[in-house]
């Protein structure tokens, strides 16, 4: 994979990729499977499954990103994953 | 209710997609890598974690730069949109002079980023820049070089310039667009000017305001070139803003660790600005939709 190596991959950024590329696969198996609409949830924002998606991985980045600059590694960053995956399920099922 | 869509004509974007992945997917995708780790060269990286994001978010400089850039984009929005409207509203809408006013209103769009730069680096020169040697002429002392007010103004008034037809030509498009008809019924109800702004061409100008306003936010937000020709980021650091600040820090000081996570956190903003712009804007719509259904 040398004509890759401008990329400088690691093992991390491509496992966040991939599930990244993972979510978006499921969400069209999901949305084939099981045709959704438009719905007006707390956010008073009428909002698809893909834009409650975007809301969350949006979320996600600041939130992550408010944990480094507020607290910093310590306590470890998974917890503002963990954070991010709440506000996730929240927003899927009341945004 | 809900109301399924058909999903199949995404296959028609898919070239389009591909493009992009190659042009803007891949690029981002190495600055991400690149955000997590250190390089010193000839492909060899080192594993840096979050290191950089904690150093930038914490960075008083990127905070100062980020502050700039929030403040510029904010004044070119207040003037260009409002500016961009008035001026739509006064051009003609039949005879010879809607050519040569489309034709004009144009001009400013074509000319380069970096010679727009030059004109106003010369244009407001107090020697030999009729902006500058008038002013000065008239007992104003204007310095764009040492003086952070005017430097700031001299980039505001450059950028009005520069972009605020645009603005104009796609109000002017949405208003060449509401049917006579509408003003007839306007005329026969007695409604005043203002009304008719307001309940007639503000409504129907509503989407294409709404692609101005994202394009000058989205524009003004990276503004680079035209800043960086005038006063190179000064006096000081007055007028270095984020890109000129990603800019040092990529190819001035060869830090790609620290520009790549500037450059994330940077789209991140435009990205959740642009989201707000437009959520915003179209909320009207949406609380209707979400009524109808």
């Amino acid at each position: 994979m040398e004509s890759l190596a401008w990329m400088a991959w690691t093992w991390q950024t491509a496992t966040f990729f991939s599930v990244i590329l993972l979510i978006l696969i499921g969400m069209t198996i999901w949305e084939r499977v099981s045709p959704s609409g438009e719905r007006v949830g707390v956010l008073r924002l009428s909002t698809t499954r893909g834009d409650r998606l975007f809301i969350s991985l949006l979320g996600a980045a600041y939130i992550h990103l408010a944990w480094l600059g507020l607290i910093g590694t310590e306590p470890a960053l998974y917890w503002a994953t963990f954070i991010s995956l709440v506000y996730a399920l929240g927003v899927f099922r009341w945004a | 209710m809900n109301k399924p869509f058909d999903n199949r004509a995404w296959f028609l974007v898919l070239p389009v997609f591909l493009l992009v992945a190659f042009s803007a997917i891949l690029p981002l995708m190495t600055v991400v890598n690149y955000s997590v780790q250190d390089t010193f060269g000839n492909n060899q990286f080192f594993w840096a974690g979050t290191d950089w994001y904690v150093q930038l978010l914490a960075s008083e400089r990127f905070h100062q730069a980020l502050g700039r850039q929030l403040l510029f984009s904010a004044i070119i929005l207040l003037i260009q949109i409002p500016l961009g409207v008035l001026i739509a509203l006064c051009m003609p809408r039949k005879g010879w002079t809607v050519s040569l006013t489309l034709v004009l209103m144009a001009l400013p769009l074509l000319i380069p980023w970096n010679v727009v730069g030059t004109i106003w680096q010369v244009f407001g020169r107090g020697d030999i820049g009729l902006l500058g040697y008038t002013l000065n002429r008239i007992g104003l002392d204007y310095n764009y070089v040492n003086n952070i007010g005017d430097a700031w103004v001299t980039i505001v008034v450059m950028d009005v310039w520069h972009w605020t037809s645009l603005v104009a030509l796609l109000a002017y498009a949405g208003l060449r667009s509401i049917p006579d008809a509408y003003y007839q019924a306007a005329k026969i109800d007695g409604a005043s000017r203002w009304s008719i702004f307001r309940l007639i061409q503000l409504p129907k100008m509503k989407h294409v305001l709404i692609i101005a306003v994202l394009l000058r936010f989205m524009d003004s937000f990276m503004i680079y070139t035209e800043p960086f020709v005038l006063t190179g980021g000064g006096p000081g650091n007055s007028t270095t803003f984020l890109s000129i600040d990603l800019v040092k820090l990529a190819l001035g000081q060869f830090d790609l660790g620290p520009a790549a996570a500037m450059s994330i956190v940077y789209f991140l903003v435009i990205l959740l600005l642009s989201w707000v712009f437009y959520t915003v804007m179209t909320r009207d719509e949406n609380e209707r939709q979400g009524g109808a259904s």
